[in-house]
């Protein structure tokens, strides 16, 4: 299916996000879920839409075909589902992802933390420098739009300044 | 959006429960799922579906941007500062086994904090992108 006006791709990928809100919740996986479906499927879209009503919403019709992205595209796909096949079942309870330290999170983190939701002992205990890194990255996130998006008034003001 | 009076009546009904939801996906991370990011994307949600129906003046007037700037570096700070308080009292950096008399009293004392920082910083980088977003064409007009 070829696109070129971006309105209906903005629309497909928010519905696709909130497709993928729906199998997280099948994985039992609600809190991803949440946030795939408040961020890829609800601010995701409407900043898409704010850049297309900056922008334009059609999408310019290439000056020629360029096969070398589309080769790119599908031989990194081949070799990503090729290695698929090696990963374990999902829910393996022998697949080493559960056998280093899940365990020792699943029987000690009641004594140690004392927190029912193992997931949230996890992020904010076990792995709190993670989480730090995940909030700086959110917070730089956050400054680099306000320096890209946001001189505009500055900019006024200078010019008025003469 | 200001004639779509279907709309207008929604929101306004459903972003009071959004928000109540937020805060209940923030604080009650502990016991069921969810926890500050989460939360902060709810929040932040809320806040952003008042901008699109009512306008970026309204919301902005509920939020200054200002405001909303200093919570983006103040989300931040609190979780940073949680992990020097647990290093002045003796422990690691974000160590909050220490933070309390008794470790497990001190885990959830530290963990309620940082996920409260997280929730701010999420909220708040959400709504200012939101905001710059927004407000970049009419301040050219």
């Amino acid at each position: 299916m070829r696109l070129r006006h971006l309105f209906a791709v903005v629309m497909l990928s928010g519905i696709y996000s909130l497709l993928s809100a729906g199998i997280f919740v099948q994985l039992d996986a609600v809190d991803v879920a949440f946030t795939e479906a408040a961020v890829g499927a609800g601010i995701t879209t409407i900043l898409m839409l704010g850049t297309l009503a900056l922008t334009t919403d059609t999408e310019r019709p290439p000056v020629k075909r360029q096969w070398l992205p589309l080769v790119v595209v599908l031989a990194t796909g081949a070799a990503l589902i090729y290695g698929t096949l090696d990963l374990p079942l999902l829910g393996d309870p022998n697949a080493p992802a559960n056998l280093h330290v899940a365990p020792r999170y699943i029987e000690q983190s009641g004594q140690e933390v004392g927190v029912p939701n193992i997931v949230t002992s996890v992020l904010a205990s076990y792995r709190g420098y993670d989480t730090l890194g995940e909030v700086t990255v959110i917070f730089t996130a956050g400054i680099g739009v306000m320096v890209l998006l946001g001189g505009t008034r500055r900019r006024k003001r200078k010019k008025n300044r003469p | 959006m200001r004639h779509h009076l279907v709309l207008r009546v929604v929101a306004k009904l459903l972003i009071p429960f959004i928000l109540i939801f937020g805060l209940y996906v923030q604080f009650h991370g502990d016991y069921g799922p969810g926890g500050g990011f989460q939360a902060g994307v709810i929040f932040a949600a809320g806040f952003i579906l008042y901008g699109l129906i009512f306008g970026l003046d309204k919301v902005q007037k509920v939020a200054p941007p200002a405001w909303i700037r200093v919570l983006v570096a103040a989300g931040v700070l609190l979780f940073a500062g949680v992990g020097v308080a647990g290093m002045l009292l003796g422990g690691n950096y974000l160590d909050y086994g220490v933070l309390r008399h008794d470790p497990v009293h001190g885990q959830h004392l530290g963990i309620l904090l940082i996920e409260f920082g997280v929730g701010t910083t999420v909220a708040a980088v959400m709504i200012t992108i939101f905001y710059n977003f927004a407000g970049r064409g009419r301040e050219d007009r």
